[in-house]
């Protein structure tokens, strides 16, 4: 009996003890003057390979500080630990996360450090303003290089072809044509990885907005919609490209990386992708294939509205609960990252996708050609947001019902009227006016 | 066999008389039980991880919860839940999967059960295969189907291709992932519905077969009016654990196609959880209140209803 009783006291205090001393844990005093800060970035290979050696070269020229990162899962499970760290009071002292509608789901002006105070405020571009910054402030510094929502292609066949970059959407479909005439897949879609299927939606929103300057605005005002014009044709050229027959075999079951490989390989002509992606892929995998591949922006319906789509990168936040010499210790850092110096680590350290938004860091020579066939459409200021850093709704489940009218399941029309009602949950959550 | 038999039949004997001496010997009320503070560290761990969080989740289905503030809102989370899109079509596969997956498992289970009580040859080895994949992390299996599966490179696809048959997508074909994955789903838990059925035929009384081979009774005839009707409880307990392991499944769904291609493989527990994903934090608690209510209902009376007919029997 007196055995039993020991164990049943022993199970409470067990119990007692892990729910008591749990929580506690970080809290690293700052020993022999020097700060120790911990940032909290993704798990995924391109950002380690980001961040090691941009934590290497900021440790190994300032003394008093001494950076480190801990990772988290990338994809909507990081969206949830950072948010319960935030929430908790639990974040580390600085954090890598996206900018746009993610950044925004975050109450930035409750939880985070506003940062337009700072001295390298004035020189990022006015996108990452825009993407960072709600109206009571602007919370985050640049890092890592923008990119564009595009249509990667496959110069050789082109040239082999003799086919010119299409301007509109009709003009694309002609060249369509003549490559699944010569035995070549028009257009690889690869829906295995679900996410992959949104980027003909996704970058057409700068056409949407040439169409119609005020659509982003509209949209988060409940006045606009995806069922109407000018939007409902990034629906429909999905459902077009299907109708056609110019997708690959395996478009349901095929990998983002059968998809890079098909069109590296010449197999394939055309893939809607994000070309930071398509870089990095590049520079691992593919080095040969540099030259082979280019983008263009997604052809609009009328010519006049081509418009290459781009997106901003992840910035680094401060959570308010970093304070004292900490906080000192980070704006420092931030100060470091926003210098050319920093701009070019970042450059030898990954195959950029697009130029830097802040001033003075130069596009490396390792970036991608890709990167040269931007150029054009940011000299003739011809580059728009892609909606998600312009609004703060982006409904959850957009990719399910991309692989749906991508794969015929249902029709554009039906897919575009599903989205809508996946928006109005979406702006419901934040609690947005007049929805 | 014979021997197993005795001794499970015996010892059922043995139980009962000792417990009825036992409750005479321990008084009445809740003085004839064991004393209370035995339960204590079952009860502490029962109230701090299952009734505080049950008893919480009801609350925060009533919010609008985004972590960082919460407003109450009433009913509104349930309202848009039965609202969405993809739970008409959840609710749906869930029902379909659950009374594939516990259907396929009773009679599979019950075949194999009697299978490997007969006297065939290798057995035990036979017994340890089939309860094999219950072993296996749902995880792991989810992945190694999923790579199997494949249309184009999967080893089913090209085994079917040497025979000539040109095998479909299991998993992209819109019409066939949510069977594709509930027939995974009852390669995997068919074991442990076998070896339930097993230890219900093995403790079925050797005598009653023997009179009714004396009687003249075939095969088959054994098998309906004695090996069937006395392994009931056994029925019992597949159907009510199959049952409630298919309404709630999830895992297993979500590694091979996350409810895709589009929603057409969604169960409510992946509907909830899309929603937990996008940060929609009440409205996910909310379906799982949903989720819990309806699993309660259907599983409690069914569970009454078959061991009331199992008693009377």
């Amino acid at each position: 009996m007196s055995i039993r009783k020991s164990v049943a006291v022993l199970a409470v205090v067990t119990v007692a003890g892990a729910l008591g001393f749990g929580a506690c844990g970080s809290g690293a005093e700052s020993a022999d003057g020097v700060t120790e800060l911990s940032i909290y970035i993704d798990s995924d290979p391109s950002s380690i390979a980001l961040w090691d050696p941009l934590v290497e070269s900021f440790n190994s020229s300032h003394e008093d500080i001494r950076i480190s990162y801990e990772t988290h899962p990338s994809g909507s499970e990081g969206d949830n630990l950072i948010k319960t760290r935030l929430s908790t009071g639990d974040m580390n002292d600085l954090f890598w996360y996206n900018s746009g509608s993610l950044l925004k789901a975050l109450s930035p002006d409750s939880m985070l450090v506003d940062l337009s105070d700072q001295d390298w405020a004035g020189k990022v571009d006015d996108n990452w303003v825009q993407a960072a910054s709600t109206d009571n402030g602007m919370y985050g510094l640049p890092v890592g290089a923008s990119f564009s929502f595009g249509m990667i292609y496959n110069k050789d066949v082109y040239a082999e072809l003799g086919l010119e970059t299409p301007e509109s959407w009709d003009e694309f479909m002609s060249n369509n044509e003549k490559i699944a005439a010569a035995g070549i897949t028009p257009v690889v879609q690869t829906y295995s990885d679900t996410w992959t299927s949104q980027v003909m939606v996704l970058g057409d929103a700068a056409n949407v907005l040439a169409a119609d300057p005020d659509w982003a605005d509209n949209y988060t005002a409940n006045k606009a919609k995806y069922a109407a014009e000018p939007a409902f044709a990034g629906f429909q050229h999905l459902q077009d490209i299907y109708d056609a027959g110019y997708l690959n075999d395996d478009f349901a079951s095929a990998t983002y990386d059968d998809g890079v490989r098909m069109l590296a390989e010449g197999a394939a002509a055309h893939y809607p992708m994000l070309t930071s992606n398509v870089s990095a892929a590049i520079g691992e995998n593919y080095p040969d294939a540099d030259a082979s591949l280019g983008v263009f922006a997604i052809p609009a319906e009328d010519a006049a509205n081509t418009t290459l789509t781009i997106g901003t990168p992840n910035g680094m936040y401060i959570p308010k609960t970093t304070q004292g010499e900490k906080l000192e210790a980070a704006y420092e850092l931030l100060d470091w990252l926003a210098t050319p110096e920093a701009c070019t680590v970042m450059g030898s350290a990954i195959t950029v996708g697009g130029p830097f938004v802040i001033d003075g860091c130069e596009l490396p020579a390792t970036a991608t050609s890709l990167v040269e066939d931007m150029t054009p459409y940011y000299d003739a200021d011809n580059t728009g947001l892609a909606l998600e850093f312009l609004s703060p709704i982006k409904g959850p489940s957009l990719e399910q019902i991309t692989v749906q009218v991508g794969s015929g399941i249902s029709t554009a029309v039906e897919g575009a009227a599903l989205y809508d009602q996946d928006v109005e949950k979406q702006a419901q959550q934040l609690g947005l006016e007049g929805w | 066999m014979a021997a197993t038999t005795v001794s499970t039949a015996s010892r059922g004997a043995a139980d009962n008389a000792p417990r009825a001496g036992a409750e005479k010997r321990r008084g009445r009320g809740l003085d004839k039980y064991y004393p209370l503070y035995f339960h204590l560290p079952a009860a502490l761990f029962f109230v701090i991880l299952f009734l505080v969080p049950t008893l919480a989740s009801f609350y925060f289905a009533l919010t609008r919860w985004t972590l960082f503030d919460m407003e109450f809102i009433g009913l509104d989370n349930f309202a848009q839940f039965f609202k969405e899109p993809s739970l008409v079509k959840g609710f749906a596969n869930t029902f379909i999967y659950a009374f594939v997956t516990s259907g396929a498992k009773v009679v599979l289970g019950l075949a194999l059960a009697v299978l490997l009580t007969s006297q065939v040859f290798g057995r035990n080895y036979l017994r340890s295969v089939v309860f094999f994949p219950v072993l296996v992390s749902t995880i792991g299996v989810g992945v190694t189907w999923k790579v199997l599966l494949d249309p184009q490179d999967g080893l089913v696809n090209r085994a079917l291709a040497v025979v000539g048959i040109d095998g479909p997508g299991w998993l992209t074909d819109p019409g066939l992932a949510l069977f594709s994955v509930a027939g995974v789903d009852v390669w995997k838990g068919v074991g442990l519905a076998t070896v339930i059925y097993i230890s219900g035929i093995v403790a079925i009384p050797h005598e009653y077969v023997e009179a009714a081979k004396v009687d003249g009774a075939g095969a088959w005839q054994i098998f309906k009016n004695i090996t069937l009707p006395l392994c009931r409880p056994a029925t019992v307990t597949v159907i009510i654990l199959s049952l409630i392991g298919g309404l709630r499944s999830f895992d297993l769904i979500w590694t091979m196609t996350r409810g895709g291609p589009g929603f057409s493989s969604d169960v409510i527990a992946s509907v909830i959880y899309k929603q937990y994903q996008a940060g929609f934090y009440g409205l996910s608690t909310a379906g799982n209140v949903v989720l819990f209510l309806v699993i309660a209902v259907i599983v409690i009376p069914l569970n009454m209803w078959l061991n009331r007919k199992g008693n009377r029997s």
